[in-house]
This record gives C-alpha cells, sequence and structure tokens, in this order.
C-alpha cells in the first residue's frame, strides 16, 4: 500500500512549548507499520502533548513530524485519535450511535449525511466492543469504561491506518481493559499501526509490542525487551534532571534557541 | 436486548414530542379564549380582536405575527446550538455587545435602515467575541469575568452612543430607542426581508452543516482530528447568532432577547436529549411563543409584545418541568409519593408478621398495641397504618372479644390471604438478602440488616429466584430465623 520507505510515523527533533514551559525536547522517533506501542513515562512527561502535537492540536516550536511520507496535516485522514475521556462534554444531547457515526464523517465528507452502509458500519463496530445495546442511550448515561469503549468504537468506525489513543485504559474495569487490548491487538494484527498512551506500568511490558519512554525528552524507543529495563525505567521515572529543566524552561521561549545547547 | 437498532433507525418512530406538542396547542387554543375574557376591558370586544388577529385581515397584524414567529425560529434554532454546547451566557453577551453597532448602523445610514443595522451591529459582535478571546488569552481574567466586562460594557457604550443619536436633528422620530425594550409594531417591511434573509441562512447552514456542528459541539479535539475547521465553525455560529440577536432586537430588546435564546432551548433539552429533537422542538417553542405573545399582546392592546412572549416561552418550561411525561417534576414526585406509601405499608405488614412469629403463629391476630410497640410508633400512627392495611386489603380489624378488658378495648388485626403473601414476600426478601450478604458477600451478621431494610421492598421475584439457586433454597436466615417459603405463602400458615 505505501513505498517501503514511508513509515506510519517519523518525527525528528520536535519540540514544544507550552506557556514557555517545554513540554517535550528535541524527540526523534520512527513508529514500523503493524506494531503496538505504547508510550509511557511519569505525570506531566508530555505523552498527551506528544500525540495532540502530532494530531496539529498543539503547535510545535521546532522539527517536523511525517505520517505514512507525508506531512501530518495531508494524512489526517488515514489517522484515527482517541481522545482523552475528560475532554468532551458527557451532557452533551448525543447518543452512543451518533458518536460512533462521528467515525464516518471523516468518509462522508462536507455537506453530506451518513448514510446507511455507514450506519452499518458503526452497529458492526459498537458489536465489536459489546455496545450495541446501548446505541440508542444519551452517551452521558454510561459508565467510564463503556464510554471509553464507545470511543474505541468510532476508532474503529475510521478505518484509519495509525491510530493514536490517548489513555484508553484510564479508569476502566479489569474486563473492560482485556476487551480493549484483545481489540488492539486485533487491529495491529490486520496492519495497523498502534500509539497508545498509557499509565500503568505493572501491565505495559505484556500489553504492548514496543514501548516509548518518555520524560520530556525521549529516553528510549524500542522492543519491550529492550525497553522495559530497570535503568532505562530509572531514567524516566527518577528525580527530574533539574538542570535540564531549568535551562530548558528559560530557552523554550527564545523561538531560535542555539541546537548546541541541549543535550541530545 | 439483542434487537438489531439498523430496523428501529429505519423505521419511521411516532415521536412522544410530536404528540405532547400537539396536545400543548390544542391545550392552548382551548386556553386562550378565558384569557382572553379576562382583558376585554378596553376598546372594541375580545372576539372582534380575535377575529381580526386570527383571520390575519389587518396588515399590521400580519407583520407583527411574521415578525414573531422568524424571530422564534431563528432565536430557538440558535438557542439550541449555544445552550446545548453550554455557551448561554455567550448570547447574553452578544445580544449586549451588538447594541453599539446599531447605533453606528444608524449613524451611517443616517436613518433606520435595518441592513446597515445589521452589518454595524455584527462587526460589533465580532468585536466583543474577539475581545473576549483576547482577554482569556493575553490576561489572567478567566471566561465568565471576560463576558461580564464585555457585556457591560458594550452596553454603557451603546446607550451612551443611542441617547446622543436620540438628540440629533434625525434621531427623534426613528424609533431607535426601540432597541432597547423593543416594539413589534415598529417593524418596516425591510426589517421583515432583513430578519426572513437571517432566519433562512440560520435554517439552511444548521440543515447542512448539522454534523460537523455536533462533532465540533461534542468533541472538537476529535473534530479537528478528522480536519474539520473547529474555529471556522465556531465563528460562524457566532456569526449566525449575532444574525439572529440583531434581527430580534427590535421585537425583544437588548435586555431580553438571550431569554428567547435561553427558554426554548432548555425546554427543549428537558424534553429530550437528542440533538436533533432538541434543535426541532426548540424552533417549535419559539415559533409558538412568538405566535402567542403576538396574539395576547394584540388582545391586550397596552401589554408590550417583547415581555409577552418571553413570559409564554417561560409558561412552556415551566410545564414541561412539571407536566412532561417522564422527566416532569410531578411524575416524579407522585412516583416517590407511590413508593414512599407502598414502602409504609410493607413495613406494617412485616411489622404484623414479625409479631406473630414472635408468639410462633400460634394466633392469627395482634393487636394495634402490639404493633406500635414493634414499630416503635405512638398508637395514633399505629391506628392509621393499620386503616391503611385495611384500606388495600392487606388485613381486617376486629375489637377484642374478651369482654373483661377496660374500655377502649384494644384492636385486633389479622392478615387476609393478599396481606399475608405480600408479608411473607418481604421478610422472605429480608432475609434472603442478609443470607445473601453473608455468605456470598462475606460481610458479618451485624452488618447486613440496614442494606436488606432498603432491598427487601425493591427485590423482584425473578432476583429472588436467582439469589434462592445460588444459595440453594435456604431455609434460615443469618440469624436463624426462618425464610418463609413459597408454600408457607400459598398455605396462609407457616407449618
Amino acid at each position: 500500500m505505501n513505498p517501503p520507505d514511508s513509515k506510519p510515523l517519523e518525527i525528528h527533533d520536535l519540540t514544544v512549548a507550552y506557556h514557555r514551559k517545554p513540554v517535550l525536547y528535541g524527540i526523534d522517533l520512527e513508529i514500523g507499520e503493524g506494531t503496538l506501542t505504547g508510550i509511557i513515562g511519569p505525570n506531566g512527561a508530555g505523552k498527551s502533548t506528544l500525540i495532540k502535537t502530532i494530531m496539529g492540536m498543539v503547535p510545535s516550536n521546532g522539527g517536523w513530524i511525517r505520517i505514512f511520507g507525508k506531512p501530518a496535516k495531508k494524512s489526517f485522514a488515514r489517522v484515527g485519535y482517541v481522545p482523552q475521556r475528560e475532554s468532551v462534554d458527557w451532557d452533551f444531547p448525543v447518543s452512543v450511535l451518533d458518536v460512533v457515526l462521528m467515525g464516518r464523517y471523516g468518509h462522508v465528507g462536507w455537506l453530506k449525511r451518513v448514510g446507511k452502509k455507514d450506519r452499518s458500519i458503526a452497529c458492526e463496530c459498537l458489536e465489536k466492543v459489546n455496545m450495541l445495546p446501548f446505541a440508542d442511550r444519551q452517551i452521558g448515561k454510561l459508565s467510564g469504561g463503556q464510554q471509553q469503549r464507545v470511543f474505541l468504537a468510532r476508532a474503529l468506525a475510521q478505518e484509519s491506518d495509525l491510530y493514536l489513543m490517548d489513555e484508553p485504559l484510564a479508569g476502566v474495569d479489569a474486563v473492560t481493559e482485556k476487551t480493549i487490548i484483545e481489540l488492539l491487538r486485533d487491529l495491529r494484527n490486520q496492519g495497523k499501526t498502534l500509539l497508545v498512551v498509557h499509565h500503568d506500568l505493572s501491565t505495559a511490558k505484556e500489553y504492548f509490542d514496543q514501548l516509548i519512554l518518555l520524560n520530556m525528552r525521549l529516553v528510549a524507543v524500542g522492543e519491550v525487551e529492550k525497553t522495559f529495563t530497570r535503568d532505562l525505567l530509572q531514567k524516566t521515572y527518577g528525580g527530574r534532571l533539574t538542570i535540564f529543566t531549568e535551562v530548558a524552561g528559560q530557552s523554550a521561549g527564545v523561538k531560535e534557541y542555539d541546537k548546541e545547547t541541549h543535550p541530545s | 436486548m439483542k434487537g438489531h437498532p439498523h430496523s428501529k433507525w429505519s423505521l419511521p418512530r411516532p415521536p412522544l414530542e410530536w404528540r405532547v406538542g400537539i396536545s400543548w396547542i390544542i391545550l392552548f387554543l382551548c386556553a386562550l379564549p378565558l384569557q382572553g375574557e379576562q382583558i376585554s376591558s378596553q376598546g372594541d370586544s375580545i372576539l372582534e380582536r380575535s377575529h381580526r388577529f386570527l383571520t390575519l385581515s389587518d396588515e399590521s397584524v400580519r407583520m407583527v405575527l411574521l415578525g414573531t414567529i422568524l424571530m422564534g425560529l431563528s432565536c430557538g434554532v440558535m438557542g439550541g446550538l449555544v445552550v446545548t454546547r453550554r455557551l448561554s451566557l455567550f448570547g447574553d453577551t452578544l445580544s449586549h455587545a451588538v447594541l453599539p453597532g446599531v447605533a453606528v448602523g444608524f449613524l451611517w445610514s443616517q436613518s433606520k435602515d435595518s441592513w446597515a443595522i445589521l452589518v454595524g451591529a455584527t462587526v460589533a459582535g465580532f468585536l466583543g467575541v474577539a475581545l473576549i478571546s483576547l482577554l482569556r488569552k493575553t490576561s489572567r481574567i478567566r471566561q465568565d469575568s471576560a463576558l461580564g466586562l464585555v457585556l457591560s460594557g458594550f452596553y454603557a457604550l451603546g446607550i451612551c452612543m443611542l441617547t446622543r443619536i436620540q438628540k440629533m436633528e434625525f434621531g427623534n422620530q426613528s424609533g431607535i430607542d426601540k432597541y432597547l425594550f423593543g416594539q413589534v409594531v415598529g417593524l418596516s417591511s425591510s426589517d421583515l426581508w432583513t430578519m426572513a434573509f437571517s432566519c433562512l441562512l440560520i435554517l439552511t447552514l444548521t440543515i447542512l452543516l448539522y454534523k460537523e456542528l455536533l462533532v465540533a459541539g461534542f468533541d472538537s479535539e476529535y473534530a479537528r482530528s478528522i480536519g474539520l475547521p473547529v474555529d471556522f465553525l465556531q465563528y460562524l455560529l457566532w456569526l449566525l447568532l449575532a444574525f439572529a440577536v440583531i434581527t430580534s432586537l427590535q421585537v425583544v430588546g437588548v435586555v431580553l432577547v438571550s431569554a428567547l435564546l435561553v427558554i426554548p432551548a432548555a425546554t427543549a433539552s428537558l424534553i429530550t436529549d437528542k440533538m436533533r429533537a432538541i434543535l426541532i422542538w426548540s424552533a417549535m417553542l419559539g415559533c409558538m411563543a412568538g405566535a402567542t405573545g403576538a396574539f395576547l399582546s394584540f388582545l391586550g392592546n397596552q401589554l408590550p409584545t417583547g415581555p409577552i412572549i418571553v413570559l409564554v416561552s417561560a409558561v412552556f418550561f415551566l410545564w414541561a418541568l412539571f407536566f412532561h411525561p417522564q422527566n416532569g417534576l410531578l411524575f416524579k414526585w407522585l412516583a416517590a409519593r407511590n413508593r414512599n406509601q407502598r414502602i409504609a405499608l410493607e413495613n406494617t405488614l412485616k411489622a404484623v408478621y414479625q409479631e406473630l412469629e414472635s408468639i410462633n403463629f400460634q394466633e392469627e391476630t395482634t393487636s394495634v398495641s402490639q404493633l406500635a410497640k414493634r414499630r416503635r410508633i405512638g398508637m395514633p400512627q399505629a391506628h392509621r397504618e393499620t386503616d391503611a392495611l385495611v384500606a388495600r386489603q392487606y388485613a381486617t380489624v376486629h375489637p377484642v372479644e374478651d369482654k373483661l378488658a377496660a374500655p377502649p378495648r384494644p384492636t385486633l388485626i389479622s392478615l387476609t390471604p393478599k396481606g399475608w403473601g405480600t408479608a411473607c414476600r418481604i421478610v422472605r426478601n429480608h432475609r434472603l438478602w442478609e443470607l445473601y450478604l453473608t455468605n456470598e458477600a462475606r460481610y458479618a451478621p451485624d452488618h447486613v440488616h440496614d442494606d436488606a431494610e432498603k432491598i427487601e421492598h425493591v427485590l423482584g421475584e425473578e432476583t429472588v429466584r436467582r439469589i434462592e439457586r445460588i444459595l440453594s433454597n435456604p431455609k434460615k436466615d443469618p440469624h436463624g430465623k426462618l425464610i418463609p417459603s413459597q408454600q408457607d405463602i400459598d398455605r396462609g400458615f407457616i407449618a
């Protein structure tokens, strides 16, 4: 489908700052096709920011991102995004099926209405996450785990090639977690590429093929066996590099900073 | 549970909202003559007036009615979009912020030209919105303060400008003060054209961009991720909102226009939780309020149209709040009252059962005073509860036969088969649940009573069967008391 050299995701020297505070600093990444990758790191490490920057929701201060060999903006049609559960208003008057149908909007295009085929795809996706009986229910009248499954069904309905998911396992019970992980593995087996922000170290090793260890900078990326090591985790979660944080904080407000001064 | 939603969706469901809506219309039509009679003292007769209004024979009546309906439609739809996004206060702010623009448009055209005013007011509205987001981005001012700042600042500026204009030579006959409080009779045909244009624009864009607005409103981050221009949609929403507000100003005035955005939409969201239905309901309620308000103020002669329209919307709102079949407070209150009455009855029955149990079912009767002692209530209350049992044929009462007992002779209670069955079931539920909690959920036996006191009233027969199966048809509860069985219920006594 793609030329062999166009990886699903390539990031080069990416730097992002929020209100003059650096969040990500000099990130280099390459993600191969058909992988299930977890992004782990302590709170405030920039995990969500990384995903939002890839989606173009947070502006970067330097570096570039390519999705399937093209600039990120041109490949959005092939990317599915699952935001954090807290990011939406659950009282909004939409039903479960409405939300999953939103996954089809990218395919339907402007001004047109969703068709029968889209509806049946949406229902299939709901069936896959065992939420079909709730199709007509207002989205706020579900439990947290059910809401997360609806979000996942919407992502499935997008039929994307690359998925970026922001903590899809946050606040779900053990059974739902298992269902979701099974689904993610299915997708990977179909050749899709998945990037999943994950907060639970104890399950990270079991769930993912690859890990991205992140704490403002990229600590490590690669197969679980090579990255889930005491040493690297210590580097990721152990005390902050205080000088690094301070200096980076001073320079983040400056647009054209001197690349030589930051450690890479 | 496994029903396929495809079929559900393809079928045209007979929507409840329509039935309720139609019943409202009928009710209002019935109520109108009544209200008319109360204000029939002035001028020509009320019948004559209603006739003139309803036959639309009068040119001014036609214009007023059209104006109020267009306004209700625009404000209803925009209100639906704004209220579901929790932006009601934005509507209020926008309605005040456009006022300086009205003045500028007036100065520009040197007359009350509705198009010039539309342009001027839209620009002012946008300046207001831009100022709000600028304040939020560059300072520590929070959204609510920013809204309040812009609202009051622009409003003050607008009033100053309008007052000044009224003192100018072309100002005094203009009726520009109508923008503050609104006066529907001042509508010109060019005003109506502006209203029709903006209403058409609002309806067309809302229908065409329905799904884009839906996803951007629910989950803007996701909407961005599928490449939708969320900011553009947001500005389009402001533009349409500004149009709705500006064209409504002349009818209801600056202060009340936000009521027309909020009230119909809030009413609609009481009635339904589907976006499409909220928009349709909100538009319908807006139209109905507009038309009814115009009619009532026409009948009343001196009554101001704008406030009447707002009052009618408020009445609709109260109606939905109390009388909506599913969500209405009245029905919720009635249901709660029924449930409480049932629980009270069941508790009395349980006490009677326990009294009978305490004497090992040697006798079939117990007395009201025993009941009072067990329930820890006074005699009058015990008599009331007994009467409630008798009224529902759960029990019969008769005076004690012992001639030696001093008057007033105690009253004896005996359960009817119906009362016996219900009492057994409640006691069974209670004891089963206690057993379930101790055996399956591993609660300590002294922790389970309070929970069972509540659960006993809600446990369904099917759940009871399941619990019995799990506990393999137990005979005794954790405290060693007998659990009444189905045979006991059928037999009418404990063997």
